[in-house]
């Protein structure tokens, strides 16, 4: 991982840079202006957050370079008051917030700090003087942050900033920024203009700025009600489609997870109608793949810490498939057409595998941390932020269904998986080796569990008890797909997790599970194949 | 020939098993007194709870060190219950009866807690509770050594609605489904009444215990947060769902400073493994924080890293300090002073000289033992968290504060009385 430290000199250096590039068009534009005033300065090290808040809405009101280097290095916490004066701190040096002379770092300076009202103020600030920055992406992205929180206050600063603006579309956010600070505009008809204009937003920050609005206590003037009331019913309109399919992709990716619980489970259950219940410990043993390669890419190749998740899918799958193989190979083979004896039998093997990952990696749940581009979201509309983690997943999940279906239907062991399936004594005669053909399609299940462990392994704790939470989603995925089929896995797994997806939306988390285990019941009772059957002549 | 094969082969291996069963017993000094440990080491809050039972064998190992209580050592018997709150009953009599310990350091989750009343009522044991929880109670064999919701939940949700706090005018109360979250979030409700928050105002969620899939509750959270007034969200979650929780939050872009989450159950051990850069801003109320900078803990950071490296603990040189484990081992040291004062061991004398016990905590105040009411008076600390897992205290309150147990938020407890029933 990297230090903070260098995480944010990093990050920083190239506005940084590029703002004192800027200098000499800044002074020129904005007239001379000053090194920030000492006593300012002074108080946004004060005790009071009010009097912080104050100081900084003063500094924003006179950009240029060294107040944004201040608020920057307010905003990062490494403003320290030592004697009296304010220091900025840059790892090891440091020097006087006003002046900008270097000065040596003293021991007992005392961190100034900034709590999340401070944050906020800040970020407004910095926003502010980022509108005024040379480079258009920075402005652009300037003028998002502003969106939903400009305050009365900053109307001067957008209007200049809008009238040097060339680009439309940073002009046109602009525009609607400098609308939400004329919501609170002593002149009716300056407010009625500006809830015109933002009816056509589709954010539900600026729903929560009209929404006052709509009442009398928040307006009195009866047209601007009216114009509120007609935008944010708009507006609630865009939300409403934004929500659905924001609940549409939870399910999904609900989906996706149950699915890669339970492909494995599929494939065992379904070709050799094993009741496995140590299939949890095998995506125990994905996870647990996840977290070693983890370890060793930390110990070993730090800088490329972000690609041990693609190395670990080799490992998940063959540990897993491993460990099946060994199962079956020891204890199912002189099980099979006993069910109960094999539901003990495998029972018993997942409390063994679940002591030995006690044993070798410690009772709690280990760290396994999402790589850098797992983390954080893509925002694909206004009030829509699908997170990175789980479109990956979900992608995963696509690229193991469509591996498995290839697997199954376009090779030769597919096809003697299947043909186990449909009839084990007549595959036997025509010279199919059932036994091997068990160990592999065992195998084969095994290490697509591992792969659906190792993609939990990113969303959920590894711990050697997680495979518990699993194992039931997993049978009720089977169980209501019914038995050898893929589709059939695919298509419960995807309908249970918008089911439960949109029960938990509208009961809670707790009647939610209830509900889909109810449902489960009675539809067992009525279709007891599941919703796909094999159709044909078995065997048995 | 093969069964008798087979036979020898099962004694040897009952004689091996009964060898190591016993080999600890061999081993005892015939005049130690003996401790229990009943913390959950696996299961869904050994994320919380193993911290608590290092640390309690660390303060008995410093104790032993200083020369026992009373001259003899202390002796730890750690047993795991599981997160299986069945199971911490069964445990604590095993404790109780079997091992005849002197005292009893133990439990998390209030339902646990609530499991092993009985057994300890029963059999007149002692039990220190070491965690935050939701007051209502008042047993006499027990001392709560956490906070009590008027040190922890109150000040927390006073914070929010202060300028600095964010004002805020609506409130999620998010919860694992327990007696812990309803409770306090029933005395918070009517603690936001009293301060004149709408009931529309006030959103309550409950999850399952290992609940991993937050998806729906925050966005749920962020349609009630777009509805004009500043939003914070209240969170009890516990264990090892704070995980996924804290993922989530972070990925799905919601800030500190639109909508703050402040946690009672959620400290340094348990953002232990969540990047912490996302989450920044996000709160936490607790009595004790490890930023927190004075000469006492200092030494009790000091002295439990050291403790982690000797013991080989899993990831030694990243374990952090916690409100919970400071809760125990000042449960610890007072217990030992406690036992002194009464140059006893006996459970009825230990408790009636508990009372007004005092101890140089490492929060840096001076700790007492309220004479009556079994509680800690405790400082209590607001603390936001940092990029790099730990708590920049923003809020903290002049000094000690006296615990209420029976919350003037519920209806009826202002006849109940502030001492246990004899």
């Amino acid at each position: 991982m990297m230090p903070v430290a260098d995480f944010y000199s990093s990050s920083l250096k190239v506005p940084m840079l590029k703002s004192l590039l800027a200098v000499s068009s800044f002074v020129c534009a904005l007239a001379a202006h000053a090194a920030p005033d000492a006593a300012l300065v002074r108080r946004l090290a004060d005790a009071d957050s009010g009097v912080k808040v104050a100081a900084i809405r003063e500094l924003a009101r006179t950009p240029g370079p060294d107040v944004l280097r201040l608020l920057e290095a307010m905003s990062e916490g490494r403003l320290a008051l030592a004697g009296g004066a304010v220091l900025i701190v840059d790892g090891g040096s440091a020097f006087d917030a006003a002046t900008g002379a270097a000065v040596k770092a003293p021991e007992n300076a005392e961190a100034v700090t900034v709590n999340n009202r401070i944050r906020g103020e800040l970020g407004n600030a910095l926003a502010a003087l980022g509108l005024f920055d040379p480079d258009p992406a920075v402005r652009l992205a300037s003028a998002r942050k502003l969106q939903g929180k400009a305050a009365a206050g900053m109307e001067a600063v957008l209007s200049s900033a809008l009238a040097r603006e060339s680009d439309p579309r940073i002009k046109d956010l602009l525009a609607l920024t400098r609308a939400q600070a004329h919501l609170s505009s002593a002149d009716p008809a300056v407010r009625r203009a500006a809830v015109r204009a933002l009816s056509g937003s589709s954010s539900p920050a600026v729903r929560g700025l009209l929404l006052p609005l709509t009442g009398k206590d928040g307006e009195a003037d009866a047209r601007v009600r009216q114009a509120a009331i007609s935008a944010v019913k708009s507006i609630d309109g865009r939300l409403a489609l934004t929500e659905n399919l924001g609940r549409a992709f939870s399910g999904l990716s609900l989906g996706s997870i149950l699915l890669l619980g339970a492909l494995g489970l599929a494939v065992i259950y379904g070709v050799m109608g094993v009741i496995n219940m140590a299939h949890g410990e095998l995506l125990m043993i994905g996870a647990y793949s996840a977290y070693a390669m983890q370890t060793v890419f930390r110990n070993h190749f730090p800088e490329a810490i972000d690609w041990y998740l693609p190395a670990a899918i080799p490992l998940a799958f063959f540990s897993a498939a491993a460990t099946g193989a060994l199962m079956e190979r020891t204890v199912i083979r002189w099980l099979y057409g006993r069910a109960l004896e094999t539901l003990l039998a495998t029972w018993g093997l997942s409390l063994i595998l679940i002591q030995a990952a006690r044993a070798l990696f410690g009772a709690q749940n280990v760290e396994v941390a999402n790589p850098g581009w797992m983390s954080g979201g893509v925002e694909i509309l206004p009030n829509l932020l699908l997170p990175w983690n789980r479109v990956i997943i979900i992608g995963f999940a696509l690229c193991v269904l469509l591996l498995m279906w290839a697997l199954m239907n376009r090779t030769r062991l597919g096809m003697f998986v299947r043909a186990v399936t449909q009839n084990r004594a007549m595959a036997g005669c025509v010279g199919v080796p059932t036994a091997r053909v068990d160990t592999l399609a065992f195998a084969l299940g095994a290490g697509v569990a591992g792969l659906g462990g190792l993609a939990l392994s990113q969303i959920s704790n590894v711990g050697p008890d997680m495979g518990q939470s699993y194992i039931v989603d997993a049978f009720m995925v089977v169980v209501l797909g019914g038995v050898g089929q893929l589709a059939g896995a695919v298509w419960a797994a995807l309908g249970l997790g918008v089911v439960t997806k949109l029960l938990e939306g509208w009961s809670g988390a707790v009647i939610a599970k209830i509900v889909v285990l109810a449902f489960i019941i009675v539809f067992i009772q009525k279709r007891p194949q599941g919703l796909f059957a094999l159709k044909g002549r078995f065997a048995d | 020939m093969k069964s008798r094969r087979a036979f020898l082969k099962v004694a040897a291996l009952s004689a091996a098993l009964a060898s190591i069963g016993l080999a600890p017993s061999g081993a005892r000094a015939a005049d130690a007194i003996k401790v229990g440990i009943l913390h959950s080491l696996s299961g869904t809050m050994a994320i919380s709870e193993t911290a608590l039972k290092e640390t309690a064998l660390m303060a008995i190992a410093e104790i032993n060190k200083a020369g026992g209580v009373m001259g003899r050592p202390l002796e730890a018997v750690v047993v795991d219950p599981a997160s299986n709150w069945p199971l911490f009953a069964e445990k604590a009599r095993q404790l109780l009866a079997q091992d005849k310990v002197a005292v009893v350091f133990g439990c998390w989750t209030s339902v646990s807690r609530k499991s092993v009343l009985p057994v300890f009522k029963e059999l007149n044991g002692l039990l220190f509770y070491p965690v935050q929880y939701e007051g209502e109670e008042l047993e006499k064999n027990v001392f709560y050594t956490g906070a009590a919701p008027n040190q922890q939940a109150i000040p927390a949700v006073e914070y929010l609605m202060s300028p600095d706090g964010g004002e805020a005018k609506r409130f999620v109360l998010l919860g694992t489904d327990y007696v812990y979250p309803r409770t306090t979030n029933k005395i918070l409700r009517a603690f936001l009444k009293s301060k004149g928050v709408a009931e529309a105002d006030i959103l309550e969620e409950y999850t399952p215990f290992g609940h991993s899939d937050y998806q729906t509750i925050i966005a749920k959270i962020k349609a009630f947060a777009a509805e004009g007034k500043k939003t914070a969200v209240v969170s009890t979650i516990n264990g090892d769902s704070n995980v996924p929780f804290y993922k989530e939050l972070g990925n799905a872009g919601l800030k500190a400073t639109d909508v703050p989450v402040v946690a009672f159950s959620v400290g340094e051990e348990e953002l232990r493994g969540v990047d912490t850069k996302p989450l920044v801003g996000h709160l936490a109320a607790w009595n004790y924080f490890e930023s927190l900078k004075n000469p006492e803990n200092a030494k009790f950071i000091a002295a439990y890293k050291d403790w982690a490296v000797r013991q080989k603990l899993p990831n030694a040189r990243t374990v952090v300090t916690n409100d919970p484990m400071e809760a125990t081992y000042i449960g610890l040291h007072m217990w030992k002073q406690a036992v002194e004062k009464a140059k006893s061991t006996d459970v009825d004398k230990v408790i009636a000289a508990m009372a007004g016990q005092t101890f140089n905590a490492p929060s840096g105040f001076g700790i007492k033992m309220d004479e009556k009411n079994h509680h800690l008076h405790k400082p209590v600390f607001i603390g936001e968290i940092k990029a790099d897992g730990q708590f920049d205290v923003v809020w903290k309150t002049p000094g000690p504060v006296r615990a209420q147990p029976w919350s003037p938020f519920i209806a009826g407890n202002d006849v109940k009385k502030d001492e246990p029933e004899k």
